[in-house]
């Protein structure tokens, strides 16, 4: 992470966001050190105010993609064009803020790239939010590309685990046709392919339950797919002890997704133009977290002058 | 009904009109939308329901409690209605009967029809005398069915993937291409997939996994060099936590920022 945009700061916005930010800190400092209480509404108002500001003056930062991401990164830009893809949206709503950029910007790489991608959802609510992703990233920014032919949206299956379970072995049992009732056979992405077994690579994105766990357990070990996931922050240190046997890349929360974005932006310049959710969200987080860090900070420092306090009385 | 909350009732209702006035407004210059007065309401709900949900940091009030109650009845509702979409129609019909399929619109699959599928809609059938008192006892069969099968079905997976393949995975080399000393010191890689940052890594993976089972066992009073293994392994287990709760946070703003997005974006077209 670079920090020249806070080095070269012109814009006006910015730097008044940071002197509020910085001074309502100060004045906490000064609290402390007299061992005040801090209310907690006041907490939630500089996390507001540290989040609503580089949204309302874009702060961004160059990002550098960690090897966890990388691998990911590398393993579509080395599979040859035509590679079979399965992306897995199996997420909802309340996840999407940070799980979606993931997902749209594994398509693009994936689209950009030639691949044949298979879309799926294993969260009812993810089907409407794979739809949203088709229209904003293949309809939009890949035009020429043909439903059945360069990708397929084989929608929502009820069954959770027992639909990996099924799929690992026979694909067209649990899929006969896709979301626009086109017979499995007649698609063009599914010839030569069966079961799980058959593709190149799944990328999935969640961190719920059924989600990248699940992927592992009943399709990435049983049939040996090469698996990588996309997951809620919350739920990244679980994934971990899997990387790099089991799931051979991670991208773990916003963070992730802006590393890959960044990787994408250097390795396709012509995405520099396309919106990168994911970056633009690195300017908030950045901000937020600093303030949590200085809260933290804050707080030590008011409980050490408490004690200190204390010790006194007792003399 | 206490006057200050009728009049904060109508104040809120009020805004509601404005700012749904004022939203269609804005949405129907652009020629590109259709149904700009449905979009418009659908936005400021959605911006007041995200207001009143936010409202709870203050304190507990009423518009917190209506946003919350509207939340479980729209997820219950919505759940039962997928439940039967999706499971019964989508997996079940298609399989078992041609006539059913075209009543509800779906392409029946003949070559799937097996009648073991009535078992289960027996077993589900048999869930639902749960709610009679006097043979609700039946529930306990479909449900020891349920539960039996998913232990099973998860206990391979989980014995091969959460057990075999860890304890596999925990199995690292501790000289990453060693060459001798010589051959590391003249091709030192302090980059995160140098041969440097690979050996510490497999050395805290080998020491982390063994002092945090060291802490976890009871048999032994935790003296000695045992003691100092288990005091490193509560330090692994902190870190971990410590790396959770900093993923936690970054969770918990990105979907704040995704809030103040929409409110910023959707609602107030404060930003572009």
């Amino acid at each position: 992470m670079t920090w020249a945009p806070l080095v070269s700061m012109s814009n006006l916005g910015v730097v008044i966001s940071l002197a509020v930010i910085g001074g309502g800190l100060l004045w906490l400092l000064y609290r402390s050190l007299l061992a005040k209480e801090v209310d907690r509404r006041v907490i939630f108002l500089f996390i507001l105010v540290s989040v609503a500001a580089p949204l309302l003056f874009p702060m961004t930062f160059e990002e550098q993609a960690t090897p966890v991401v990388k691998a990911i990164f590398d393993k579509i830009e080395s599979l040859p064009e035509g590679s079979r893809v399965l992306i897995s949206f199996d997420f909802d709503p309340a996840m999407a803020p940070e799980v979606q950029p993931m997902a749209n910007v594994v398509t693009q790489h994936c689209m950009v790239k030639g691949h044949k991608v298979i879309f799926m959802c294993l969260f009812a609510t993810g089907q409407a939010l794979l739809t949203q992703s088709l229209e904003l990233i293949v309809s939009e920014q890949f035009p020429d590309k043909v439903d059945g032919i360069d990708y397929v949206n084989i929608g929502y299956k009820a069954g959770n685990e027992g639909v990996l379970n099924v799929i690992v072995s026979d694909f067209k049992k649990m899929f006969p046709t896709d979301v626009n009732s086109v017979p499995y056979d007649s698609i063009g992405v599914f010839k030569g392919i069966r079961s799980c077994k058959d593709l190149d690579m799944v990328f999935t994105i969640g961190g719920g339950k059924p989600g990248v766990k699940e992927w592992v357990l009943f399709v990435g070990d049983p049939g040996r797919v090469p698996v990588a996931g996309g997951v809620a922050a919350v739920v990244a240190p679980q994934m971990y002890p899997y990387y790099p046997k089991q799931l051979f890349g991670i991208m773990g929360g916003i963070k992730g997704a802006a590393e890959y974005e960044s990787e994408l932006r250097k390795t396709y310049p012509q995405f520099h133009d396309v919106d990168a959710p994911g970056l633009r969200m690195m300017g908030p987080q950045t901000l937020a977290h600093m303030v949590i860090m200085a809260f933290i900070v804050l707080g030590n420092v008011s409980f050490i002058v408490q004690k200190r306090r204390d010790r006194r009385r007792k003399r | 009904m206490k006057r200050s909350s009728v009049i904060i009732l109508s104040v809120v209702v009020l805004l509601f009109l404005a700012s749904w006035l004022w939203k269609a407004s804005t949405l129907s210059s652009d020629p590109g939308i259709v149904n700009a007065w449905g979009q418009a309401f659908g936005i400021t709900l959605a911006a007041f329901l995200t207001l009143a949900i936010l409202s709870f940091l203050y304190r507990d009030n009423p518009f917190y409690k209506f946003a919350e109650h509207l939340f479980v009845g729209v997820s219950a509702a919505f759940w039962m209605v997928m439940g039967f979409w999706s499971t019964i129609v989508g997996n079940l019909v298609p399989r078992l009967s041609e006539g059913l399929s075209s009543f509800f619109k779906v392409p029946f699959d003949r070559f799937a029809v097996n009648y073991f599928y009535f078992i289960p809609v027996i077993l589900g059938i048999l869930l639902l005398l749960r709610l009679s008192r006097d043979a609700g006892w039946i529930a306990r069969w479909p449900l020891a069915f349920i539960v039996g099968t998913t232990a099973g079905l998860n206990f391979i997976r989980y014995l091969r993937s959460d057990f075999i393949e860890q304890v596999s995975s925990t199995f690292v080399p501790l000289l990453v291409g060693w060459q001798g000393f010589g051959h590391f010191l003249d091709n030192l890689d302090l980059s995160a997939t140098g041969q440097l940052a690979l050996t510490v890594g497999n050395w805290v993976i080998s020491l982390g996994v063994f002092c945090g089972l060291v802490y976890f066992f009871f048999s032994k009073a935790h003296t000695g060099v045992f003691g100092a293994a288990s005091r490193v392994g509560i330090w692994v287990l902190m870190i971990t936590f410590g790396a959770s709760f900093g993923y936690t946070v970054m969770g918990r703003i990105s979907l704040l920022v995704g809030r103040i997005t929409f409110l910023f974006k959707d609602w107030l077209g404060l930003i572009s």
